[in-house]
């Protein structure tokens, strides 16, 4: 059973990792991915990260559930922030936890391809200048992503 | 039915949500794209690439030929850029 988050608030991305093994004796390995906000050369002040309330959390959900029918895994955690995030700030964090390196390498890199293509948030970038530039366009690489994996457009 | 808006596509309708009763002509998602841009310049305006606006009934992904009916919530937001 997945741990699907989304918060506005911060997360400690090692605690997090470490809960899904701590107290078991059957995982052999956690792969784990943090996205980041980065300041794109400095002209970046912050992000503004609006989502859909119940459907974030459903969708997230739903792509854990995904994973899990997929490989044998043992725990998946899935955190998505919202509001505003400033560079160097942890957006999105995704953890497995199963017996082998390969299905929780596999399994992280897919639930983020996933998440990315169909968790219903949006960003918008706040300039270093104080403008407000609007929404940040989706990537077409990003479905390519999402598509690999055997996805159907949402 | 309940419409909700989010992003861009909330901005150009001007509003987060709305609660409209649909005629029964309205049956899928593409018919209430159609029906919504024919209701005003903010929804037109929002519509205008239709295929830049994606949808969701009761917070799950909906294609254009999806049956509205019994949905009690009808989302439109452009393509997610979350992660």
């Amino acid at each position: 059973m997945a741990t699907v988050r989304v918060q506005r608030e911060d997360f400690d991305a090692g605690l997090e990792a470490a809960a899904l093994a701590r107290g078991r004796r059957d995982v052999g390995a956690v792969a784990s991915f943090v996205g980041y906000c980065r300041d794109e050369g400095g002209t970046l002040a912050a992000l503004d990260l609006e989502h859909y309330p119940g459907m974030a959390e459903a969708e997230m959900a739903r792509v854990a559930a995904e994973a899990e029918a997929r490989w044998p895994l043992i725990g998946v955690t899935a955190i998505h922030r919202f509001g505003t995030i400033a560079p160097g700030e942890q957006i999105v964090f995704v953890a497995v936890a199963s017996a082998h390196r390969g299905e929780a390498f596999a399994a992280a890199e897919m639930l983020m391809d996933y998440l990315k293509a169909r968790a219903p948030f949006w960003k918008r970038a706040i300039r270093a200048d104080g403008t407000v530039e609007g929404w940040v366009a989706a990537k077409e690489a990003d479905d390519a992503s999402a598509a690999r994996w055997g996805a159907a457009e949402p | 039915m309940k419409l909700i808006y989010f992003a861009w596509v909330r901005e150009r309708v001007g509003k987060s949500e709305e609660d409209l009763d649909l005629p029964p002509e309205v049956t899928t998602v593409g018919d209430l794209i159609v029906w919504l841009s024919g209701r005003g310049e903010n929804y037109a305006y929002a519509f205008e690439k239709p295929a830049t606006v994606r949808a969701a009934l009761d917070r799950v992904h909906a294609r254009r030929e999806a049956v509205i009916a019994g949905a009690k919530e009808v989302a439109f937001f452009p393509p997610m850029t979350g992660g």
